[in-house]
């Protein structure tokens, strides 16, 4: 079957390409929309922007901006798709493309109509245009030439004020479940069954969720991957379940869907999740996708593993739990069966007393990737350490929980020098890789010294977070 | 020269806030790029074969197999090469394929062309190429030991530096070093190459320089530069990636085309550009100075061994400018700057805005520290005692007399305004009662030289018709890729003919139209073209108020362009009228433009002379907070004031020192090139190399454009350049989170840091210094 989409309001059905065909790429050289840049191929720099618009379960309009240099042509199917091209209403300037000439926020324009998608979609959304707002939103955004502040600006100018709209024309598309060429197929199912059934039928196809990982593959190495199951149309892998106790997130559950739930069980979850990536790649990037990624540079999975979260893994002969600590067996291996998938992740609350911490470390504070990240869930009660559970991404071949740390803690008077004397343990804990990202020396010396961050963060010192937001 | 562009009855004068040409086409998408150019059918796509090895013997290259796949149609070497493998900017033996030997990783060794992208990519796997590996030469310090360099040493010495720092009451040495840095132009480099009849050929290249391209194709070809025209009209960022480094991709899409017979495309992808295309320099410097008790030097002796890379492109101008900056602001008696080009087997350096400027700096800089350090008195007094004079202590290392020396009133200036002292007390209270972090605070002091340090360099042409409906075509010789250019220049016409600037038409800068020019950089872009087009507009406007004059019967100089219109007295034309009435009178309506920078010259043997027209100054503030736990680190505040002489355009000057400064400051910071030990860059993409965000702009960041302040010689409408300088200002940002490091040691000891000051470097620094105070206080 085809795939039909929208694109700024005209219908376009697509046959013949081949799936791996990455939208920049389908915009520039087959459509002639040449308004979208490429400046990486790889999610990085946001040149690439575009913005997919969509209705939510109560009707509201979505804006959601994304890089189209890592999709696939088939993930539009359904879709209303924006680009630079379609917002300029004939000769007036769309709010945010005005606001941009007026503060002199381009200089050679390359990185421009990525910025102005990545406003566009900020804009449509009606948040109120703070600084944090901006820098999250524009994350995903390099700029080489401004200096960023007359881009700043034009944010602050043009959001904040949007009317409500309607996207429309949606109803009219319905999705496609399979796309094929003569060597390639893409799937994309609907219900658990069909995806077990297609899991089954193909262990060596690839699962596809948001394909901020996966989209790498076919964007930047050219691969043509023959098969492709995507699972962003499985019900069951979208839900958001909470109870008293847990909170469980489908497998395909995206960030940006499930931050509302995370900021308020797990706050600091819930900041280190904004820096994940950017609001393009937190758009489209899931949790099944963070955790089938087994990287050991991941940020969500230590965070999971302190919270001692389970991933429900499924497969025709039906499901089974495994704590996600467990899940990972080796560097990029995990305990998935050839015929299996996660279909959610089942995160405990946090109970009366203890308190969850993140802290990322990286050169650049957005849109980097981790050179070590430490997890802590911790119980503090007669201000002797209760309860305690550690794990350290970055700091091996896969997310990690911290053992020994977690035993020189335990019971232990919550000082300062507790902590302290808590870095001859992280050594025992791990024997990190150098790497172009941190030393061996700095991973290790930074888990220690996180320890002390911790202690001191939960005894209310300011730290450089505060610092930087005030 | 002097007195025009005052007037601001018309749109778009000299010194008014005029927008980017370009900014609504920007906004809209429709700004056309070289890769969105509607594709010519048949368009092939050309891609590099690269040495996976530093140092290798090429011993055979077969393409059989990749020539065999669908869509290949070429795959090409060195020996296919009809004219010279050469494009050396400036020396010879740089070659657009390698033959024999591979110098690099990422050193193309063929040439595939096929009809798509993906075919080219899958046949570039399929060249099978042999290869013996040679010991390579990786590090900057073993190229120095072996006296491996890529063209001979530059030494600028004046006086007797060794008896000087003998003398002296006091003496440190010491050493520190900085990294490079990718362009990372958000275009990649991109040509399109278009054969025509009798073996011409038409690119269309992302270049800063033409010229340079056209020559380049032409040599590698083996025809005529009259048969190479050069076209481009805007670039997706340059920033000095583009002066050089077009040349081998634009050879390459001409190779091809020359070979195929069809037109045929070079876009580079980024990973690609970032390993086969040169990066700022990077420098090893040892150094060693006298100085009396108030921190005046009277000796110093700085090594500065900067990494060439394999082969030594623009760097021996490049190196230059580092020795003429080594100075800064600070008159130095005797002195001795030992510059080595090391020749390594990584990628080639090339220019990078400030053009080894920063380098020059960046050392001088960590001195003057030192010496403060030393002394344990803050480093502003060192500063002070250091600076130029402006009667006497004003000659330069290199003998050139400072005659528009304003650093000391400057810099005290915006101390005034940003109440310095109070801030160093608040940051010294802050630190008082914080545990993890620590603040720093630091001025930077910037003297930059303008003109190419290569005279011959600082000429420019072009072009301009007036057409007979008043409208106006403007070409020049500079490049537009971001920085304003054509909108100053188009200013400058604008101003001469005193009609809006929506009436000039700015155009592609092309070889066919304005020959022989010279790459639009070293900030010199405004300063030669827009005086070039000046002589041009004001030779037509010269012919024109002659027809005007004997229109209205009067002298020449009675005729007065206003408002868009031709005055003698109370009776007037409009100028589009009086276009079309000198047509009719048979005078031409075009006119060729042309300049040269006086008063410059240079001994590169001697390393003496006048190098620059003038200088621009400016300054800055940083203050920083670091975290002593992990390294990270925030520029809270930054405040700039920075001299634009009179300004052409205060709005893109205003955008030419912001994004300056924070490319500086990821250069110092966040952006970290990291080579394994094979010589493999494991940076190169955005997903590795990490420059600013936008969150990492200091949330509170004051410029101020200098005022009162014209040019003291008269360039053009008394502007001064601004694309480079400002990036030194963000040498504050360093020296603020050394800063920190150092109140963390007492004040006394020397921070052992080195840029980038990464998250691990600062760590490193804090764990360090702590460990050194430690021990002496036992
Ligand atoms: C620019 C950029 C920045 C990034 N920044 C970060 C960051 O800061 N921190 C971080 O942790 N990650 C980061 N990532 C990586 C990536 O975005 C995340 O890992 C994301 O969560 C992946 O989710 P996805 O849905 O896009 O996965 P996909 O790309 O769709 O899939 C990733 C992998 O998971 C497998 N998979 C997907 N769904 C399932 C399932 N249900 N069951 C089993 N396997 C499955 C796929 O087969 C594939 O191998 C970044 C990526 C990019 C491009
Ligand atoms: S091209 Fe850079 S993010 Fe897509
Ligand atoms: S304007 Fe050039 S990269 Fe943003």
């Amino acid at each position: 079957m085809p795939v039909q989409f929208n694109l700024n309001g005209v219908l376009c059905v697509e046959d013949g390409l081949p799936p791996t065909t990455s939208v920049l790429d389908y915009l520039r050289q087959h459509k002639g929309k040449t308004g979208t840049k490429e400046g990486c191929a790889e999610g990085d720099c946001g040149a690439c922007t575009i913005v997919l618009a969509r209705e939510d379960e109560s009707g509201t309009a979505i804006y959601e901006a994304v890089n189209s240099c890592l999709l696939m042509l088939p993930q539009l199917d359904g879709a209303n798709v924006v680009t630079v091209e379609g917002i300029a209403d004939a000769d007036t300037l769309d709010p945010v493309q005005a606001a941009m000439v007026e503060t002199d926020g381009t200089q050679c324009g390359f990185c421009t109509p990525g910025f102005i998608m990545a406003l566009y979609a900020l804009r449509k959304g009606g948040e109120k245009p703070t600084d944090e707002v901006i820098h999250e939103a524009l994350a995903g955004n390099l700029c080489r030439c401004t200096g960023y502040t007359p881009i700043v600006a034009a944010a602050k100018k043009a959001c904040g004020n949007a009317p409500p709209d309607v996207v429309g024309a949606r109803a009219t598309l319905v999705p496609s479940s399979s796309y094929a060429t003569e060597n390639q197929r893409f799937s994309a199912p609907t219900s658990l069954e069909d995806l077990a059934a297609l899991r089954a039928a193909n262990p060596s196809a690839h699962l596809l969720a948001g394909g901020t990982d996966l989209g790498i593959l076919t964007s930047k190495e050219r691969q043509p991957l023959p098969e492709i199951i995507s699972t962003v149309h499985v019900e069951e892998l979208l839900e958001i379940t909470e109870t008293d106790d847990y909170l469980e997130l489908g497998a395909a559950v995206t960030y940006t869907r499930a931050l509302p739930y995370v900021k308020r069980l797990y706050p600091s979850l819930a900041t280190l999740i904004t820096r994940i990536g950017s609001r393009q790649i937190r758009n489209m990037g899931t949790f099944g996708g963070n955790i089938g990624t087994a990287s050991p540079i991941g940020d969500t999975s230590p965070c999971l593993i302190a919270l001692d979260a389970t991933v429900i893994l499924h497969s025709l002969s039906g499901a089974r739990s495994v704590p996600l600590e467990d899940f990972f067996i080796g560097y990029r291996e995990t305990c998935l069966g050839p015929s299996e998938f996660i279909k959610a992740i089942h995160i405990p609350k946090l109970s009366s007393g203890q308190a969850f911490r993140a802290y990322k470390i990286s050169k650049r504070y957005d849109q980097d990737i981790s050179s070590v990240i430490g997890a802590y869930r911790v119980g503090i009660s007669d201000n002797k350490v209760a309860s305690i559970r550690v794990a350290f991404g970055g700091m091996a071949a896969t997310p990690k929980r911290a053992s020994a740390s977690e035993a020189a803690l335990a019971g232990k008077d919550w000082t300062e020098e507790t902590v302290l004397a808590v870095a001859a343990a992280v050594a025992e804990d791990f024997t990190p890789l150098s790497d172009h990202r941190a030393s061996q020396a700095y991973r290790l010396r930074v888990a220690e010294n996180l320890f002390v961050r911790l202690y001191r963060d939960l005894s209310e010192f300011e730290d450089l977070t505060d610092v930087v937001a005030a | 020269m002097t007195g025009g562009g005052d007037t601001v009855d018309i749109r778009g004068a000299a010194h008014a806030k005029v927008k980017h040409d370009s900014a609504v086409r920007h906004v809209t998408g429709k700004a056309i790029y070289i890769d969105d150019m509607p594709n010519v059918p048949g368009t092939l796509e050309a891609l590099f074969v690269t040495s996976p090895h530093a140092h290798a013997r090429i011993i055979s290259i077969d393409g059989a197999r990749a020539l065999a796949m669908a869509g290949v149609h070429a795959v090409l070497t060195a020996e296919d090469i009809p004219g010279h493998n050469d494009i050396a900017p400036v020396f010879s033996e740089e070659p657009v394929l390698a033959s024999g030997t591979a110098e690099y990783v990422g050193h193309p060794v063929a040439l595939v062309v096929a009809e798509t992208y993906d075919m080219a990519f899958a046949a570039a796997k399929a060249v099978r190429v042999a290869y013996e590996p040679l010991e390579p030469v990786l590090s900057i310090q073993e190229a120095l030991a072996n006296k491996h360099y890529t063209f001979p040493e530059q030494i600028m010495e004046r006086g007797d530096p060794d008896g000087a720092i003998e003398g002296a009451v006091n003496r440190v040495s010491g050493r520190v070093s900085c990294g490079g840095q990718d362009h990372f132009y958000l275009e990649g480099q991109v040509a399109l190459a278009l054969p025509g009849e009798d073996n011409d050929m038409l690119v269309y290249s992302s270049t800063q320089h033409p010229s340079e391209v056209q020559h380049g194709v032409a040599h590698v070809l083996g025809i005529a530069s009259n048969q190479v025209t050069v076209e481009v009209r805007r670039m997706g960022g340059g920033f000095g990636g583009k002066e050089s480094q077009p040349t081998i991709i634009a050879a390459a899409a001409a190779l091809a085309a020359h070979k195929t017979g069809r037109p045929a495309k070079y876009r580079m992808r980024r990973d690609d550009d970032m390993v086969v295309t040169g990066k700022r320099h990077d420098f090893d410097f040892t150094y060693e100075v006298g100085f009396d008790h108030d921190g005046r030097i009277e000796g110093i002796d700085v090594v500065m061994a900067m990494r060439s890379g394999n082969v030594a492109d623009l760097s021996s101008g490049v190196l230059a400018r580092a020795l003429c900056h080594g100075d800064n602001c600070y008159y130095l008696p005797a002195v001795r700057f030992q510059g080595y080009p090391c020749k390594t087997n990584t990628v080639s350096n090339t220019a990078f805005r400030g053009f080894r400027g920063p380098q020059g700096m960046f050392v001088i800089e960590v001195v003057l520290e030192h010496i403060a350090r030393e002394l344990g008195k803050p480093v502003e007094d060192i500063r002070s005692v250091n600076y130029y004079g402006t009667d006497d202590r004003n000659t330069t290392p290199y003998g050139q007399t400072i005659k528009d020396n304003i650093i000391a009133e400057l810099t005290e200036s915006l101390k005034n305004a940003i109440d310095y002292d109070r801030r160093v007390g608040e940051v010294e209270r802050f630190n008082a009662h914080q545990t993890s972090l620590k603040k720093g605070i630091a001025l930077m002091p910037v003297k930059f030289g303008v003109s190419f340090n290569t005279p011959l360099l600082n000429q420019a042409g072009a072009l301009v018709h007036v057409f007979t409906d008043g409208s106006v075509h403007l070409n020049h010789g500079g490049t537009e890729m971001g920085q304003g250019l054509f909108t100053k220049v188009a200013q400058v016409v604008a101003t001469v003919f005193q009609i809006d600037i929506d009436n000039i038409k700015i155009s592609s800068t092309r070889t066919d139209k304005v020959p022989n020019t010279s790459a639009t950089a070293a900030s010199s872009g405004s300063d030669l073209n827009g005086m070039a087009a000046l002589n041009a507009a004001e030779t037509i406007k010269d012919r024109m108020a002659g027809v005007a004059a004997d229109h209205f019967e009067v002298a020449a100089n009675e005729i007065e362009f206003r408002q868009n219109r031709v005055y003698a007295g109370n009776e007037s034309l409009s100028f589009a009228a009086l276009a079309q009435m000198t047509w009719a009178a048979r005078e031409s309506l075009s006119s060729t433009g042309y300049y040269k920078t006086p008063e410059i010259n240079w001994d590169a043997k001697t390393l003496t002379g006048n190098p620059f027209y003038y200088f621009t100054y400016g300054a800055c503030v940083s203050e920083v907070v670091i975290d002593t736990l992990t390294g990270e680190s925030r520029v809270l505040r930054a405040d700039i004031l920075q001299d634009c002489g009179k300004s052409l355009n205060p709005s893109v000057d205003y955008g030419q020192i912001e994004g300056a400064f924070v490319q500086g400051m990821g250069w110092l910071t966040s952006e970290e090139l990291v080579w394994d030990d094979g010589g493999r860059l494991l940076t190169h993409g955005p997903s590795t190399y990490k420059i600013p965000g936008s969150r990492d702009v200091p949330p509170e960041l004051n410029i101020h454009i200098l005022e009162d302040a014209p040019n003291r010689v008269p360039t053009i409408f008394r502007s001064k350049a601004v694309g480079e300088p400002p990036l030194m200002l963000a040498l504050a940002v360093y020296l603020a989170i050394r800063d920190a490091v150092g109140r963390l040691g007492g004040g006394r000891l020397m921070p052992v840091l080195n840029a980038p000051a990464t998250p691990e470097a600062i760590l490193t620094a804090v764990d360090d210094i702590r460990r050194r105070a430690e021990a002496g206080a036992k």
